[in-house]
């Protein structure tokens, strides 16, 4: 792909990020609220106080001030102070990443390698008893509420049988190094399985419907009629070339996975994003649910740009188009 | 004499509409998911609107349950038990359905309208405004869905109506693309060409043959948007972001959840609501693949 091209993408995305900043600014604006007087309800302020809280949470000047302050903060990467903790929301969100970005991870990949065989097997097998079964059960698990497999897998694994804990990152009994990372592994299971669950139905659909369109190609016909096995016509020429809107699945799923885990890290009490966002429902903490959206948004930007670039340097046929 | 013609040319299009129809029912009676998936649909339907005859819409207020044992197990209470407060789980269930239903089919309603306007628009107009309208859709497609509906049910505050709003005008942008494609495609068929040559205006183009065309497409497109659009009413009610004055399925979880229905392990707390969920959502999803395997003929061909 041409540096155009790339740079183009590239300054696109800039802009979408720059809507969601203005965006995100009008969008907690939209009610007229006044959190000091929310959060020192039945408390005596007076009139100085009241005008010190204000100026604390920006909320002081006119509209176009505030507007202009937000830009330059934002810009900063200065999101403002949350209502309920105080603390800068920045630091808050760095802090409670990685939890998230662990989680995700490790579904995020494991949902697309078994979802990935899954849908290669449904293809190949199409029309047989365990295309039927496969389709059946991604389709199953696609319709349930993640968050409610997530109580199943609770009630069943951590309750019933008692094999994982019922939720948390860690015990905080248990010492450090291995002993701890081992701890944390424990309690990774049931809420990576969860999304892991939820999200391979996607993958196996999309690969299943890519890899039959694949086989109705030429080039698998003269594959074939060269005398390869139906293996190695599988493997080397259909799935490569079926992989393909695969990845940018992954790639987008990816940014909207970060996001879509708030329900199932309720569940688990698992203490990142997901959970924060929750916790900032209850207030409601504007600075800190102002800051997780654009947070949120950001990842699916990145992650569109990602697999746009991706897809380009993959597919030569979308290079030239 | 040209009120004649006119009546005797709408009579043969709606010949012609009621044969299409006919048509493609006959084809959609023959995809064994789909039937099974209007049955269920069918059922769910039924149980949504007889909910007065299924149960008492009192049996829902915990003042009138003081009687009732807590955490009964549904040998103790039949149908399904009862919950922390001593309320009936079948009640809550049967009347649940009702606002899940409800707000899946009104935010769908929302979003379809939203988004047959935006593509039919963008596709038929095209041009600067059509590209205009196009990348105010897609600023809407990276923004995510979720965090989204999150932050607007926040701020609007939790009542029905505002969850409706919310998932209704979080969803339309997919919607917008799809019916735009189709415009654009529609736009250069020969017929469309014909129409224009005989001096027919935008209005009539688009009232008589773009609109008409597009139709089947929005029926499948809402086929599949309904289940999107329950999923959601059952995240966003169990974030605590639903109409708290009424059960639906994702209240039911939410309170079940916070009840510590699973530490309980009342199974029969939160596993009704959520294989309610589950087998509507599925049956959205298979209506809506018989509809668009009968419309693309590429997938029918490969169905065969």
């Amino acid at each position: 792909m041409n540096r155009r091209r790339v740079i183009g993408k590239i300054l696109a995305s800039v802009g979408t990020l720059l809507f969601v900043v203005v965006f995100n600014f009008f969008l907690f604006r939209v009610v007229e609220s006044d959190p000091v007087a929310n959060l020192y309800r039945g408390r005596n302020l007076s009139q100085e106080q009241r005008e010190e809280l204000r100026r604390e949470f920006g909320l002081d000047g006119s509209q176009a001030e505030q507007f202009a302050r937000y830009v330059v903060q934002t810009a900063q990467l200065n999101l403002g102070r949350s209502y309920v903790s105080n603390e800068p929301v920045a630091s808050e969100i760095a802090r409670r990443a990685w939890p998230t970005v662990a989680l995700v991870g490790v579904s995020a990949l494991l949902s697309a390698l078994i979802g990935i065989l899954i849908g290669i097997v449904a293809a190949w097998r199409r029309g047989s008893k365990t295309d039927y079964v496969s389709t059946g059960f991604t389709m199953t698990t696609y319709s349930m509420p993640d968050f409610w497999l997530g109580m199943l897998l609770l009630l069943v694994f951590a309750v019933g049988l008692g094999w994982f804990p019922v939720g948390g990152i860690a015990d905080p009994q248990t010492g450090g190094g291995l002993e701890r990372l081992i701890d944390q592994a424990h309690h990774i299971v049931l809420p990576a399985a969860t999304l892991t669950l939820a999200y391979l139905g996607e993958y196996a659909l999309i690969m299943r419907s890519s890899l039959l369109d694949t086989m109705r190609e030429d080039y698998l016909l003269l594959a074939r009629a060269k005398g390869l096995r139906d293996v190695a016509v599988r493997n080397r020429h259909a799935v490569p070339n079926a992989l393909l809107p695969v990845t940018t699945l992954l790639a987008i799923n990816i940014g909207f996975v970060l996001s879509g885990a708030i329900a199932v890290e309720t569940i688990f009490s698992w203490p990142g994003l997901g959970l924060a966002t929750f916790e900032a429902l209850s207030g409601p903490d504007l600075p800190m649910l102002q800051g997780l959206f654009l947070v949120f948004s950001a990842a699916v930007i990145v992650a569109n740009l990602a697999a746009d670039l991706l897809y380009s340097y993959l597919d030569p046929r979308v290079r030239t188009a | 004499m040209r009120g004649a013609v006119a009546t005797s040319a709408t009579r043969v299009a709606w010949a012609r509409r009621r044969r299409a129809v006919a048509g493609a029912w006959g084809d959609y009676r023959r995809s064994r998911t789909g039937m099974v998936g209007l049955a269920v649909l069918v059922l769910a339907g039924l149980v949504a609107l007889g909910a007065p005859l299924l149960a008492d819409e009192a049996e829902l207020r915990a003042v009138n349950a003081i009687d009732n044992p807590s955490w009964a197990p549904p040998s103790e209470f039949p149908p399904l038990g009862t919950d922390n407060l001593g309320r009936s789980v079948w009640a809550q269930f049967v009347w649940g359905s009702r606002i899940s239903l409800l707000v899946g089919l009104a935010a769908t309603v929302i979003a379809i309208v939203i988004g047959t306007v935006v593509g039919v628009s963008a596709g038929f107009v095209g041009g600067r405004f059509g590209g205009l309208l196009m990348r105010g859709t897609e600023w809407f497609l990276v923004i995510p869905f979720l965090p989204l509906a999150i932050v607007l049910a926040a701020v609007l505050g939790p009542s029905i109506e505002n969850i409706i709003l919310v998932i209704g005008i979080t969803s339309w942008p997919g919607t917008a693309r799809l019916i735009r494609a189709q415009v654009l495609t529609l736009k250069e068929r020969l017929y469309v060409d014909r129409s224009r040559a005989f001096g027919a205006s935008n209005r009539h183009l688009m009232g008589r043959h773009i609109l008409p065309n597009v139709m089947p497409l929005v029926l499948a497109n809402t086929t599949l948007t309904v289940p999107i659009a329950i999923l959601s009413e059952t995240t966003l009610s169990f974030l605590g972001l639903g109409d708290p004055s009424r059960a639906s399925w994702g209240k039911m979880l939410e309170e079940a959840f916070h009840a510590g229905a699973i530490t309980r392990e009342a199974w029969w707390y939160f596993l009704p609501p959520g294989l309610g969920i589950m087998l509507v959502v599925l049956a959205f999803t298979l209506c809506g693949q018989a509809l668009e395997a009968i419309l693309d003929p590429r997938l029918r061909e490969r169905r065969s």
